[in-house]
């Protein structure tokens, strides 16, 4: 922006300003949005806003915003993880069928290790296979899938268990609000050390915003995607966990449903899906965001097509009105 | 020699289909001509889902919703079939088809949201368009649109789902690919930007591409029709097998390489799979762990050829 246009600047100055500043802190116009449509919430139900909807509400935004936390890491750098949600399930099933066999700790442990198993591999077909990351976390996703249903058919006799501590963790509350922010502030101030000031977080941002570049500059690029791929799976593992106390019934497509929502939380959180920019505040906000927009739409009271259609369109809207404020792509 | 070095794929990919169809005979010395006509027919609405995904990624783009967009023109083809006759419903239909893909494209090039984003969030309007146009399975489809993909023609072997498919697809593509439009396609799936300074009107041809992937996902919808009788406001697994069968049949996923026939071949090498386990007695559930390594298996081989293909780097 230097002064080769200096009357169009002084035009659009303000604008740009506020661009930029909102580019700069993108969480802030969404929590502006947040409340307004909180409010717009208020306004079409009085008195719906109460500590209890709050809490209801951050309850069921977490799981969300923590797979949204697969999506961000991945997002990085470029891509993407549609397994999570299979991961979640995965995860979710296995420490259900293995808690009353072998005790809850080991249970929840095998379970972490399947999100391993399921990262590792993502790792190395998008680190070292160079495979695009949408078709090999949409295969193994398959393969996971496949997995699990022959893994249910050895179990089924055997009945499920969800581990104490998971029920408290998803279905408890202390002072009123869920007990789910036990887990979810440390994994939260977790993410955000780890994006802001390690080694590994910005590694992350280089590969996203220049590949060449960073490999140019000594980057081994395979083994940051084969941590980051690892890390997500071990994330998408313990929303399964945590989702898993929040439903009490474990199914075989139980986090599913999450999988497409945490991508728009992702990009709602001003996360952009060709890398090197991203927030995870962003995220947690955008899950806040979804989870109030579905309460707008159940109370609305239309017919499941129209609820359904009209979240989509507001996802768009949302993205489109935040690509055009910061001019971000 | 060079038509086969620049089909090398496409060629492979037809070799695989006729071992497989080999293998088939083998496992099942029965399997014939009814065989052929039924894998035919079931193969149908993933081809189609498939042209229409080919589509788009070509033009360097992707779209999430070709399933919705399937059950949204499923859903309304039978609607209107119950009350018109069967050929206005269909042209309908088609229209209605196109048009969402031209909404999908105008509102990528529009809003300048990432195409992946965009059409998620679409995946979300066409389900629900669909659910609002029926809310549960019904309506009706016409008796011939039914007998039109049913038994053989010509000679015995030779589906006539396979021919009707065929002749859509040839009808639509080769047209498509010899015109103005299509060199437009391929230019900016290969690059944005230079097609964009050789002329090319990029958004105008991304919208257009993305309603031609609309128009197959119709023809797709029709199909689902066709097959079942009903309309289905569901959205099936349509998506991952037709992101699949694209990258099987050779076309990459930043755009401007391939064409339709990889990918459709590889729809039939992607059920052909199916069948095999099926008559070989393979849970059901294995056959779903099989095609997710196939996919990806097929993918990474691809990559390691292209990086032979192009030397050390």
């Amino acid at each position: 922006m230097s002064d080769i246009h200096p009357q169009a600047e002084t035009e659009t100055r303000a604008l740009v300003r506020l661009g930029r500043f909102l580019k700069d802190n993108p969480v802030i116009p969404l929590i502006g949005l947040l409340f307004l449509l909180i409010g717009a919430l208020e306004l079409m139900r009085p008195g719906i806003i109460s500590p209890f909807w709050a809490g209801n509400t951050i309850k069921f935004a977490i799981p969300l915003a923590m797979l949204a936390a697969c999506q961000v890491l991945t997002m990085l750098t470029g891509g993407i993880d549609l397994s999570a949600g299979i991961v979640a399930t995965c995860a979710a099933f296995v420490a259900a069928t293995l808690t009353p066999l072998i005790g809850p700790v080991p249970a929840m442990l095998t379970a972490m290790v399947v999100g391993a198993i399921v990262g590792l591999v993502n790792g190395f077909g998008v680190g070292i296979a160079r495979v695009h990351p949408l078709i090999m976390t949409l295969g193994t996703g398959l393969i996971a899938t496949g997995c699990l249903q022959v893994y249910q058919r050895y179990v089924i006799a055997t009945g499920t268990d969800i581990p104490d501590i998971l029920e408290w963790l998803g279905t408890g509350r202390t002072a009123g609000l869920p007990n789910g922010l036990f887990l979810f502030v440390p994994f939260a101030v977790f993410i955000l050390w780890l994006m802001r000031y390690t080694g590994f977080g910005r590694l992350l941002f280089a590969l996203g915003s220049n590949e060449k570049a960073a490999k140019l500059s000594g980057v081994r690029s395979w083994q940051v995607l084969m941590a980051l791929y690892v890390l997500s799976g071990l994330i998408a593992a313990l929303t399964g966990l945590l989702y898993l106390g929040m439903i009490r019934a474990p199914s075989l497509s139980l986090a599913n449903p999450l999988m497409l929502p945490s991508v728009a939380a992702a990009v709602i959180g001003g996360t952009s899906i060709f890398g090197g920019r991203g927030s995870f505040a962003g995220a947690i906000v955008g899950a806040l965001i979804l989870r109030v927009i579905e309460t707008m739409l159940t109370l609305a009271r239309m017919p499941e097509g129209a609820r359904i259609a009209l979240f989509g369109l507001i996802i768009l809207a949302v993205t489109a009105l935040y690509v055009r404020f910061t001019e971000q792509r | 020699m060079s038509f086969v070095r620049k089909n090398a794929w496409t060629l492979g990919l037809i070799a695989l289909f006729f071992v497989l169809l080999g293998v088939t005979r083998l496992i099942q010395p029965s399997f014939g001509v009814s065989g052929l006509e039924s894998l035919a027919r079931a193969a149908l609405p993933f081809a189609f889902a498939t042209a229409a995904m080919a589509v788009v990624v070509i033009v360097g783009g992707i779209d999430l919703s070709v399933a919705s967009m399937m059950a949204v023109c499923s859903v309304t083809a039978a609607v209107l079939m119950q009350t018109m006759g069967g050929v206005p419903a269909i042209l309908i239909t088609l229209a209605v088809g196109a048009l969402m893909g031209l909404i999908n494209g105008v509102l990528i090039v529009v809003t300048r949201v990432p195409d992946i984003v965009v059409t998620l969030a679409m995946l979300f309007v066409w389900e629900g368009t669909a659910l609002l146009i029926l809310n549960s399975p019904g309506g009706a489809a016409a008796p011939f649109l039914r007998e039109a993909i049913v038994g053989s023609v010509l000679i015995d072997g030779l589906p006539q789902a396979l021919i009707v498919m065929a002749v859509i697809v040839a009808l639509i593509w080769v047209p498509l690919k010899r015109s103005k439009l299509g060199l437009a396609i391929y230019a900016t799936g290969s690059d944005e930007n230079a097609a964009f300074r050789s002329g090319v009107a990029v958004g105008r041809t991304k919208a257009a591409a993305y309603a031609f992937c609309g128009l197959f996902s119709a023809f797709g919808g029709l199909s689902l029709l066709a097959l079942t009788g009903i309309g289905e406001p569901v959205p099936g697994p349509y998506l991952l097998a037709a992101v699949a069968a694209v990258v099987l049949g050779g076309v990459t996923l930043g755009g401007g390489i391939g064409g339709l026939l990889g990918p459709i071949i590889a729809v039939f090498i992607l059920r052909i799979i199916r069948t095999i386990l099926t008559l070989a007695a393979v849970d059901p559930n294995v056959t779903t762990i099989v095609e997710g390594t196939i996919m990806v298996g097929v993918v990474m081989f691809g990559a390691f050829l292209m990086m032979r293909g192009r030397g050390p780097t």
